[in-house]
């Protein structure tokens, strides 16, 4: 199937329109793409999103950018990735270039500060909730506990980058995987 | 010079950052520390304002702190940066969508990766929550080149602000009973710190 230049366009206008007007983070992106993606545009069918999402989810950078190249290059190869994915960054460069004005001249304004400090409070508490959220879903062993405490403290305490750390995670997992298949046969 | 800064790296940070958005909270700051870009005071308002403005966390700061120290071009670059592994990485993946879906490596890997990840979140929450509980700690950027890490020598024998301690205690709960916007949480919590710290 071929896609015409407007196919272009259209996946540009729609990650524009996703990446303008979901607020709170890229988590907050991800419904708003299935909907748009499966059910809107069928660019994709039901079957496939859960895994695409899955394979996102699994390769580093923002999940809802993923996501969006995924789709994008699905859809119509490689301007359809990049048409996704300036679509759906643009909007959010756009305005933080503005936003960032204001911070840079108000941020050291006291009644500014205290209004920080209020919402860092709540921002402590959206994330903290992210975390309980998390912890119910990946941790489930003995193992994952330790993993998760040890590398908690290797970054807050020890001060161990978390390159590092995530580094180490990875070439644990690999070698975990190759005395399963190599060793315990 | 300070482009190619900017552009490399959040290339490492979108290139090794797995679990998305919020666990490159971690890494950035520490970055940002290390070149002295940003305080940890100005990273955790940048946050803030990431959510309730549109668009990942990830691009704002990357945004914002280019912006901070070399213009419009140099938040091309950071967000340039920052999304290009990603990008090079998916493309390659939809290619060997059905074999990498099935890996048993990657299932192993990720196995491990996923707890690694929630650390990285709940480091990220050390990071904001160190910068509202005690507002007075000095965050100013730092004279001299070093990397001061998630050091959190910089709070000892600082004044703890026992509202904000409270505000977010009491707000833990409330959001996941009641599952509310995130906007709803700053803005609310925003007016509460106007008036009450």
């Amino acid at each position: 199937m071929s896609i015409k230049p407007s196919g272009i366009t259209d996946i540009f206008l729609s990650f524009f329109k996703i990446g303008l007007f979901t607020i709170g983070g890229g988590l907050a992106m991800i419904p708003l793409i299935e909907r748009v993606a499966v059910e809107k545009k069928r660019w994709i069918h039901e079957d496939e999103i859960a895994d695409i999402i899955a394979i996102c989810q699994s390769v580093p950078g923002v999940i809802a950018i993923n996501i969006s190249i995924f789709i994008g290059y699905k859809r119509a190869g490689m301007k359809g990735a990049l048409a996704a994915v300036f679509g759906v960054v643009l909007p959010s460069f756009i305005i933080i270039l503005f936003v960032s004005q204001l911070l840079i001249e108000f941020h050291t304004n006291p009644y500014v500060q205290k209004a920080f400090v209020g919402a860092k409070a709540g921002v402590t508490a959206l994330l903290a909730v992210v975390v309980i959220r998390l912890w119910r879903q990946v941790v489930t062993d003995v193992y994952t506990v330790i993993i998760a405490l040890v590398s908690f403290a290797s970054v807050i305490i020890f001060g161990v980058h978390p390159f590092i750390v995530i580094t180490v995670g990875g070439l644990t997992g690999f070698t975990a995987f190759l005395i399963k298949r190599y060793v315990v046969l | 010079m300070t482009f190619l800064l900017l552009f490399w790296t959040f290339l490492k940070i979108g290139a090794f950052s797995f679990g998305g958005g919020l666990a490159m909270i971690a890494p950035i700051q520490i970055e940002m520390e290390y070149f002295n870009w940003m305080t940890a005071d100005e990273f955790a308002n940048i946050i803030a304002v990431s959510q309730m403005t549109p668009g990942p966390i990830a691009v704002n700061t990357a945004t914002y702190v280019g912006v901070k120290t070399a213009g419009v071009l140099g938040s091309l670059c950071a967000t340039l940066g920052v999304t290009l592994p990603s990008f090079l990485m998916i493309i390659l993946i939809a290619h060997y969508y059905q074999q990498y879906k099935n890996s048993r490596v990657l299932t192993s890997v990720l196995r491990v990766i996923k707890p690694v990840t929630l650390a990285l979140i709940a480091s990220a929450v050390v990071i904001v929550a160190k910068t509202s509980f005690f507002p007075d700690a000095n965050y100013s950027l730092k004279t001299e080149f070093e990397s001061a890490g998630l050091s959190l020598e910089l709070i000892k024998n600082m004044p703890l602000n026992g509202t904000a301690v409270l505000l977010s205690i009491v707000l833990i709960p409330i959001i996941i009973k009641f599952k509310i916007n995130p906007v709803v949480v700053i803005v609310a919590s925003a007016c509460l710190g106007l008036f009450l710290m």
